[in-house]
């Protein structure tokens, strides 16, 4: 068989993606038109099902494709999994809304279609220019998402926000590429590793290189000092468009991250990205702690949160051994279901006049008038706050146990207290919602979809869910390992 | 399985309590029957772990574990004497509190039951736990329920109050969190058993003292990190405040025995004079604050910092007679204190007042009532025959080998001790009556002769024959000790020229040890 046969069955989720995208435009445009979005989002779904599939007869260990462009090994299958299933439920979530706003298109599940077809290439990426390819790909349907409430000034102004800033991120990660390759002469992360762990003295080229790297992709997890887009853009974003911001291309980013440091520059030259991380780590759980405090619209103070929370995910990448990256894993696996989950809560209610939930006073009340809804914000935002025996104490706790096993004590110590910053302002949710007394009866949606997604979210987020730890775990662990070959 | 049973089942009774069907009314009546039933059942599983119970062995027992989630945690169970009286404190507490919110708690009965069920759980999560972060999920856990408790049904400052509780306390936790972390990484077992047989360096002695000290000096809570504790009190629900006096507050005490003393024997060594130096300033400082207030909740919540500091000082007398002293003050304290607090909500229930100047007279017309508060009242003061007495007694008998100095000081505490709760009964029972509604209080009701007189007889038993307490805690407090021996103690003033020789009752064996 031709050899790029073999290499477009290895990447089959990015197959799948990719015919399923252009077969899912073709149903939207032909389907009648009041069917059209449910449809395509149903399709949708099932395509992402179907990626999911093609995973499980991937072959074990680390294949190469196209070349050494792109690898398919536990950590990006791992990845693909979280992926795949976040952007299935952002479609999902996101139809209620669709169908009321007005702005409902069928365009919208085939837009995430192709940005999580990105977000798969990215953490697949063995090479600088498949990680371009697959952050680009990733990044314009977003633009498009950000906009996608056209007729919504805020939406618009989200949309054209983020493009400005996420084309001059992508800007300065080229040029970080450029610089790279050379000092480097070459692309591929491995090949660069090879030349690295060769040099002797410290290569200031390279060092510009990474730090151009590390900026770019901290701007697309949204890690201080490149986070101001985030509360901007999602609170101006559809609410659902802000749920799947804050899913799935964290998830992607982060795996990228941890891909490029770990493969291509280990060794000596780790000393050097670990101080950067180490910076970015505290700057972003410190300021995502203290800014949200002063905050009153819920979609912003998720925005912080989500800030603060890849703050404590780059915890577990900074000392960059195994226990780590498993620790990143794991932290981003229960995030997701927490944001998510906030997320779902926000998207189901609404005020009595049908419009939908903005400020944190809307929720004045709301274990009288919604208790079930109430009580899983309240979960999530316990979980959020990391207090055990909720699930979200875990993930803070496998990050901070690994960077203490590297000797990273001080950032440990500062991120708990940062995370009791952070705790202030979950609190106050909770407390608005079960202190206070309610100001407008808030309805739901009742959406059972939605609300069967929630219950979900809310049980793994429970002590219940703490018995997903030990298989989690041991799936991180060796999705962990595929990034240090023996 | 007795452990794990006894952890279940509150969660379980708290799910059911929550999810009661039914209108509002009828929903409180059978929350109410549940939440008393499932407290009744924990206290009769407890008096059967009690009749069960090794008293011969500091070896832990009704031992389980469990790899459930591995690899963070395990479920790992079982209790020594220390903990078994801890959670039989907890067990037989709990019906008295639920009893004592019967007709007092009217708005979200069902939640408010549950919220108490979980405390119960994990209350004895905390006291049964043997892996070290097990231990941590149910000191912390205990946080949210706590929080909902103040913040929902306490008073006028309750939001102010459950804030402060929740993150004063979760500052301190979380450094111990690192602490931990450490510890575990270094010993290479989350096991609290092979961690207290683990010598760790000293220079890493002294900070991981001071993490878990900044955690359980919080939760005790010891002078100056003590402010929470007032607040918390005032506006929570008088059950709220039997929970936090009686339970929440030993957790501190607790945290010290189990993890300071025998983790770190040379910081703790080290470090006695931080201790005994901040018990000495809680102890007259707090007494002086309870002297002035006009709350009744507040003069008592002042006071449980007073007596948490002989408990500290106790603890950090680092001999026999001193840690069997914190461990009975702590006991007394909680019987004594909770009773205290349910005195102050039986008239709370009718006056819907704490100020002291609107109650007085009540030995006229309360003569039950002021029967009551006059024997918790001496027991407080620590009176012979009750359980104070045998607490403060044994604690300045152990200090005394240690520091005279401190002893000295927390002997005054015991005078002022006396002159506040005396002073406090005085305006309240005797005098006169300071209006008209305060003479139409009807005297107690057979309900809160229930929950009282039971709190009489255990503290009376306690003042009596404090052996049935003691002896479980024995061996373990003798391992304990065994960990402390032979310690380099910092340089504290022991000697005052007056001081005469010690006593012939202490125990000579240990006298002559902890001298140098």
């Amino acid at each position: 068989m031709h050899p790029i046969f073999t290499s477009i069955a290895i990447a089959g989720p990015e197959t799948v993606l990719t015919l399923g995208s252009l077969a899912a435009l073709m149903l939207g445009t032909f389907s009648a038109k009041g069917k059209a979005l449910t449809v395509t989002s149903l399709f949708a779904v099932a395509i992402l099902a179907l990626a999911g599939f093609t995973l499980l007869d991937a072959p074990a260990g680390m294949t190469r494709a196209f070349d050494g462009l792109y690898v398919a090994d536990d950590f990006s299958a791992f990845l693909k999994v979280i992926i795949l299933a976040a952007s299935a439920a952002s479609v999902l979530l996101a139809l209620p809304w669709l169908h009321e706003s007005g702005a409902g298109r069928f365009e919208y599940p085939v837009l995430l279609l192709l940005a999580t077809l990105g977000m798969t290439i990215m953490v697949s990426a063995n090479d600088l220019l498949t990680l371009y390819v697959g952050l680009e790909l990733a990044a314009l349907p977003s633009y498009v998402l950000a906009a996608f409430h056209r007729q919504d000034d805020r939406s618009a102004e989200a949309g054209l926000k983020y493009f400005v800033l996420g084309a001059l991120a992508s800007g300065i990660l080229l040029y970080g590429v450029t610089l790279i390759y050379g000092f480097s002469g070459s692309t591929q992360l491995d090949v660069i590793a090879g030349v690295v762990s060769g040099q002797t003295e410290r290569s200031i080229g390279l060092l510009f290189g990474i730090v151009f790297i590390l900026s770019g992709l901290a701007f697309k997890v949204s890690a201080v000092p490149f986070h101001m887009w985030t509360p901007d853009v999602y609170e101006g974003a559809p609410t659902p468009v802000a749920a799947f911001f804050s899913a799935a291309p964290k998830a992607a980013a982060l795996g990228l991250l941890a891909r490029v440091l770990v493969v291509a520059f280990p060794g000596k030259i780790a000393a050097d990205w670990q101080q950067i991380l180490i910076f970015i780590a505290i700057a972003s759980m410190v300021l995502g702690a203290v800014a949200a405090v002063a905050q009153t619209n819920i979609k912003r103070l998720l925005a912080y949160s989500s800030i603060a929370n890849i703050g404590f995910a780059l915890v577990g990448l900074t000392p960059g051994t195994p226990a780590g990256i498993s620790a990143l894993l794991f932290y981003v696996t229960v995030y997701v279901a927490m944001t998510l989950g906030s997320f779902l809560v926000v998207l189901q209610l609404r005020r009595p006049d049908g419009s939908p939930v903005e400020t944190m006073a809307d929720f004045a009340g709301l274990s009288k008038t919604q208790p079930k809804l109430a009580a899983a914000l309240a979960i999530f935002m316990f979980s959020h706050a990391g207090i055990p025996p909720l699930l979200g104490f875990w993930p803070k706790f496998a990050v901070f146990q690994a960077a203490i096993a590297s000797g990273l004590i001080a950032l440990a110590l500062i991120g708990f207290v940062a995370s009791v910053i952070a705790a202030f302002y979950y609190l106050r949710l909770i407390k608005i919602m079960y202190f206070d007394e309610p100001a407008v009866p808030l309805a739901t949606e009742g959406r059972s979809v939605n609300g069967a997604m929630i219950a979900a979210c809310a049980l793994f987020c429970s002590p219940i869910g703490m018995l997903a730890i030990s298989p989690l775990v041991a799936a991180t662990a060796r999705a962990a390992a595929a990034l240090f070959p023996a | 399985m007795i452990l794990s049973f006894m952890i279940l089942l509150p969660v379980v009774a708290a799910l059911v309590v929550a999810t009661l069907p039914g209108a509002d009314a009828e929903r409180a009546g059978r929350a109410r029957v549940v939440a008393l039933a499932t407290t009744l059942v924990e206290f009769a599983l407890g008096i059967w772990l009690w009749t069960q119970f090794d008293q011969t062995t500091a070896a832990f027992q009704f031992t389980e574990n469990l790899p459930l989630f591995a690899p963070f945690l395990n479920w790992s169970l079982g209790i020594d004497g220390i903990a078994l009286m801890l959670i039989e404190l907890s067990v037989f507490l709990m019906p008295l509190c639920i009893l004592a919110s019967w007709v007092a708690v009217k708005k979200r009965v069902p939640e408010y039951m549950a919220a108490f069920l979980l405390m119960e759980s994990l209350m004895i999560g905390t006291f049964a736990a043997r892996d070290m972060f097990l231990f941590y999920l149910f000191f912390e856990g205990g946080l949210i329920p706590m929080f909902l408790i103040i913040g929902i049904w306490g008073g006028a400052r309750r939001i102010y109050a459950s804030y402060k509780f929740f993150l004063y306390t979760l500052l301190g936790s979380v450094l111990m969190l690192v602490a931990m972390l450490w510890m575990v990484n270094f010993a290479g077992s989350a096991d609290i058993g092979v961690l207290s047989r683990t010598d760790f360096p000293k220079e890493a002695q002294f900070w991981l003292f001071l993490a878990f000290f900044a955690s359980f000096a919080v939760k005790m809570p010891m002078w100056p990190v003590h402010t929470w504790l007032p607040d918390a009190h005032v506006e929570a629900p008088t059950a709220g405040s039997v929970i936090l006096a009686g339970v929440l507050l030993k957790l501190g005490g607790y945290g010290f025995i189990r993890f300071s003393l025998p983790m770190f024997p040379d910081a703790s060594a080290q470090l006695i004079w931080l201790v005994f130096g901040l018990s000495m300033v809680a102890v007259v400082y707090t007494s002086l604050v309870a002297l002035v207030q006009q709350d009744m909740k507040k003069l008592i919540a002042y006071s449980s910092v007073a007596h948490m500091a002989f408990v500290t000082g106790g603890l950090f007398a680092l001999n026999t007679q001193g840690i069997e002293g914190a461990m009975v003050m702590m006991l007394s304290h909680g019987l004594v204190s909770g009773a205290l607090f349910l005195c102050v909500g039986v008239i709370y229930d009718r006056l819907h007042t704490r100020e002291i100047g609107r109650y007085g007279g009540l030995a006229d017309t309360m003569p039950k009532y002021a029967l009551v508060l006059l024997f918790f009242t001496m027991a407080s003061v620590g009176l012979p025959a009750t359980s104070g007495f045998v607490a403060e007694f044994l604690v300045l008998l152990g200090m005394y080998q240690t520091s005279t100095w401190a002893t000295f000081v927390l002997t005054t505490g015991i005078i002022l001790g006396a002159a506040y709760m005396l002073w406090l009964y005085a305006r309240v029972a005797y005098g006169k009556a300071a209006g008209d509604d305060t003479r139409a209080m009807p005297d107690l009701s057979p309900r809160e002769i229930a929950i009282l007189v039971p709190i009489i007889l255990a503290t009376l038993w306690m003042g009596i024959y404090p052996k049935s307490f003691q002896a479980p805690m024995k061996p373990a407090i003798a391992e304990v000790v065994a960990r402390l021996e032979g310690r380099e103690l910092a340089t504290v003033p022991t000697d005052m020229t007056l001081s005469p020789a010690l006593p012939a009752i202490a125990a000579p064996a240990h006298a002559a040890e902890s001298h140098h």
